[in-house]
């Protein structure tokens, strides 16, 4: 079989590109499942909402992509703080499936809601004017924008971790997720920690947001089908480390981006045929703890 | 910690009587509804629905494992009966062998309906042993990432029609002696097919295996320590469940004479997960009346676009925050008695 370097290093830049939000995602998800115990559904409305956010900056106020970038995850963060802070916490004590059912319900909202105004078409948002044009390296030809994405995630996954295991805020953050009462006792406001947490974990989403707009456009259901792939990934990873869950997330996109090359029929469903041959060899995941 | 099928009450020797009589009065009332001028198609589909929604709620509510994928079962059952009573073709196509292809004709209605639940009790045996594997929140992910893998595979096998699905499906005589074309008889039909189905999860969960299931879903360890072998009865439970969805997916296609991707789609998913909400989770009533009240509900607001799935979100946060027990589960709260 002669292997067309160009198109496969093409499908490879596409599969980091998805690998960078399944990463960025994963990543949001395990932080949040590490400090609340529930699984966040609405975490692909929450994408969305970052894309939306950034369109409208651009749109209503001129706000460009480079304020967005902070602005967004920022605004749908507290968004999400103000979720967690209005229904989440009152159901901390219950089943943790019920976190499941209420944010399956709050997705179905937004995006409802979304869909509602903005039909289910895209909406166009340019390349910043710094990260237009590309670079031939030989090989294949690499869009600046898409490299930037890839690095962009790459550093944003590195300083969430940095932030988690080795900072003293993060210290008090995992202390609170072995034993929240204990960590209480010691005068730690962990209740505040809790949404804080939340808001991380929504704004990281939202962020993943902002980078794909440009590139897969602005859509009411563009979290939709992707939250399924995520918590597919999550499950490949497992949610024990953060490491993990980054890894298995930029691993799993490069996977479907050989498989788009290879066997295109297939990159559907790929993600979630490895997910079964895992569940099958290790069912707690490659780096998860067994629950 | 509150489980999330807090809504049993403790099992009495009374519960099965009041449960027995609500089956009598919901029969008698299913009787009457060709007289009743209530839309007949309207109570058909809500049937359907209540039976998958009960299927579903075996799994929850009495097995302690949440679904988010059983909208696979009731769309391949679906998409197989319907293409059994209008094509009736199983072709194969194996590497280096080659293809064959086994022509019976378009099926009669029942030998459809045998072969869609055959098709629901394969899936379910594969999907089964692959997510039990895991328990909780982990389980909901892997059986919803499973029905979105048969998602892709339906939009891509030639025999489901892609986003067109199976259309015009001929109704048929069931056993060569009831025409389902009439209105009525179709009515019926699916009323005693929906009381099979009932009936056998009603006989299931009061039976020494619905009550180990119970067992596991209250204690899953002590269960083990007294030697059951958990994940037998785990996986017994799923292939009921899946077989029982199937046989919902199997009826509908009569009513609907269409089988398509919505059947499988994951917001089908989350709908029986919403009809078991609102009626009560761990009732045996609550999924066939949320299946009543949600079914309605569309029917209504059919008219208002993307509000209904608004609408749908809305009904899931309150049930969540304020209405646990669901409305089954509220009245049997209230009086005491198991429903």
């Amino acid at each position: 079989m002669s292997i067309n370097l160009q198109a496969l290093s093409a499908q490879l830049l596409v599969g980091l590109i998805n690998g960078s939000f399944y990463a960025l995602l994963s990543l949001g998800l395990a932080v949040i499942f590490g400090m609340l115990n529930i699984i966040n559904f609405a975490h692909g409305a929450l994408y969305m909402m970052g894309a939306f956010v950034a369109y409208f900056l651009l749109n209503l106020a001129g706000i460009g992509y480079w304020p967005a970038l902070f602005l967004a995850p920022i605004i749908v963060g507290i968004f999400g703080m103000i979720l967690e802070r209005t229904m989440l916490q009152w159901i901390a004590n219950l089943d943790h499936l019920y976190g499941l059912l209420l944010t399956f319900g709050l997705a179905l909202i937004i995006q409802g809601v979304f869909q509602n105004y903005f039909g289910s078409s895209g909406l166009p948002y340019a390349i910043p004017d710094a990260l237009k044009g590309g670079v031939n390296l030989g090989f294949m030809f690499l869009p600046i924008y898409r490299g930037w994405v890839v690095i962009f995630s790459l550093i944003v996954c590195i300083a969430t971790w940095f932030l988690i295991e080795r900072t003293r805020l993060g210290a008090y953050l995992r202390a609170a997720t072995e034993n929240p009462t204990l960590v209480r006792a010691f005068g730690i406001n962990v209740p505040l920690m809790i949404t804080l947490t939340y808001g991380l974990g929504v704004g990281l989403a939202a962020l993943a947001g902002v980078l794909s707009a440009p590139i897969n456009q602005v859509r009411p259901l563009m979290g939709a089908d992707l939250i399924i792939v995520v918590f597919a990934v999550v499950v490949i990873g497992g949610m024990g480390s953060i490491m993990g869950s980054v890894i298995t997330g930029f691993a799993l996109g490069i996977v479907e981006g050989l498989t788009k090359y290879f066997y295109p029929e297939a990159s559907n469903t790929v993600v979630f045929v490895l997910m079964v041959l895992v569940l099958l060899v290790k069912p707690s995941g490659l780096t998860g703890r067994t629950t | 910690m509150t489980t999330i099928t807090d809504n049993s009450i403790p099992a009495q020797t009374r519960g099965t009587k009041d449960e027995m009589i609500a089956f009598v009065i919901m029969t008698a009332l299913l009787v009457a509804v060709p007289f009743s001028g209530l839309y007949p198609f309207f109570v058909m589909q809500a049937l359907c629905f209540a039976l998958f929604a009960c299927a579903f709620n075996l799994l929850i509510g009495y097995g302690g494992l949440l679904s988010f994928g059983h909208a696979m079962f009731m769309g391949t059952a679906g998409y197989v009966t319907a293409h059994m009573a209008k094509v009736g073709t199983i072709g194969f196509k194996l590497p280096l062998i080659g293809e064959f292809m086994i022509n019976m004709g378009p099926l009669s209605p029942e030998l459809s309906i045998v072969f869609g639940l055959i098709a629901a009790l394969v899936l379910s045996v594969v999907t089964g042993l692959i997510a039990i594997r895991r328990q909780g929140i982990y389980f909901a992910m892997i059986t919803l990432a499973l029905s979105q893998l048969i998602f892709f595979l339906y939009l891509q096998t030639p025999f489901t029609h892609g986003e067109d699905g199976i259309q015009g499906i001929p109704q048929g005589m069931l056993f060569g002696l009831f025409d389902l074309s009439q209105p009525i008889t179709l009515y019926y039909v699916i009323m005693v097919g929906f009381l099979l189905g009932f009936l056998i999860i009603f006989r299931t969960i009061n039976s020494p295996f619905g009550e180990v299931l119970k067992a596991i879903r209250e204690n899953e360890p002590r269960a083990v320590s007294l030697g059951y072998k958990t994940d037998q009865y785990k996986l017994l439970a799923f292939i009921l469940s899946g077989v029982l969805a199937g046989f919902a997916g199997s009826l509908k296609v009569f009513v609907a004479q269409n089988a398509s991707l919505t059947d499988v789609h994951w917001t089908m998913s989350g709908e029986v997960v919403l009809i078991t909400l609102v009626g009560g989770l761990a009732t045996l009533y609550g999924p066939v009346v949320g299946a009543f009240v949600i079914i309605a509900m569309q029917q209504y607001l059919a008219g208002f676009g993307q509000w209904v799935t608004v609408i749908q979100g809305v009904i899931f946060v309150v049930c969540v925050l304020t209405f646990r027990r669901g409305i089954v589960g509220e009245i049997a709260h209230l009086f005491k008695r198991s429903l």
